[in-house]
């Protein structure tokens, strides 16, 4: 199934990209996502421990399975204000 | 706005307006302007969650929040929280949450632009079910 993914501030940065659409397992949740992008783009890994996830526009657990079609996003550590 | 602010049904004695500024020095550095960058559609829903823990905490505040986006010079204005309630206490504890929490659960990024470099500033994971961030808003809420 594929999935499109977002990257926002420093992990746009990162992919040179602000939208992916990567092809994933079924049954894949947002942790798997990220795992895989985190091999694609190894200067990601250090976000490992804080980077946020959200599935269709809504904050999500990163053990939260995801669905062929889904937008799932990544967000680094948040700084507005 | 007149209107909203005789309501009988909801008394309101007390405006408080809060307005973030892009601040010319941030540790150490000089800040030429700052980028901000968000994920809107879960902004606003961040926004309207942050709206409903003000409803439950504080019931007799109404709430209004604003956040730009894009390139902002030193002194533009970035936020804009404006709390109304029957009483002071009230309007400046729910503003004084409202920014507290914005900074912890908002997908809202800044990328500061300073003399010598860039640099994107990085704060909070954003975690809408952390109870402790939410007693940390809280208790500064309330201080």
């Amino acid at each position: 199934m594929r999935v499109r993914i977002r990257l926002f501030a420093r992990l746009r940065e990162i992919a040179g990209a602000e939208e992916l659409e990567r092809e994933v397992p079924e049954g894949c949740t947002l942790s798997g996502v990220w795992q895989a992008l985190a091999v694609e783009f190894p200067a990601m890994a250090p976000y490992q421990r804080s980077v946020s996830g959200a599935v269709n526009a809504d904050y999500a657990r990163l053990d939260a399975a995801v669905a062929d079609g889904d937008e799932v996003a990544f967000l680094p550590p948040v700084s507005g204000g | 706005m007149t209107a909203v602010l005789t309501d009988a049904d909801r008394p309101l004695g007390a405006v408080c307006t809060f307005v973030g500024l892009v601040r010319s020095r941030n540790l150490d550095r000089d800040v030429l302007f700052l980028e901000y960058e968000a994920y809107v559609p879960l902004a606003l829903k961040a926004f309207s969650r942050i709206e409903d823990e003000v409803a439950h905490a504080w019931p007799s505040a109404l709430v209004g929040i604003h956040h730009r986006t894009g390139r902002l010079e030193v002194g533009d204005a970035s936020i804009v929280i404006v709390a109304a309630s029957a009483h002071r206490a009230d309007a400046f504890a729910a503003s004084r949450y409202i920014i507290e929490r914005v900074k912890q659960i908002a997908p809202i990024w800044k990328h500061e632009h300073f003399s010598g470099g860039e640099v994107w500033i990085e704060g909070a994971t954003a975690d809408p079910d952390d109870l402790s961030a939410r007693d940390e808003a809280r208790r500064r809420a309330c201080a």
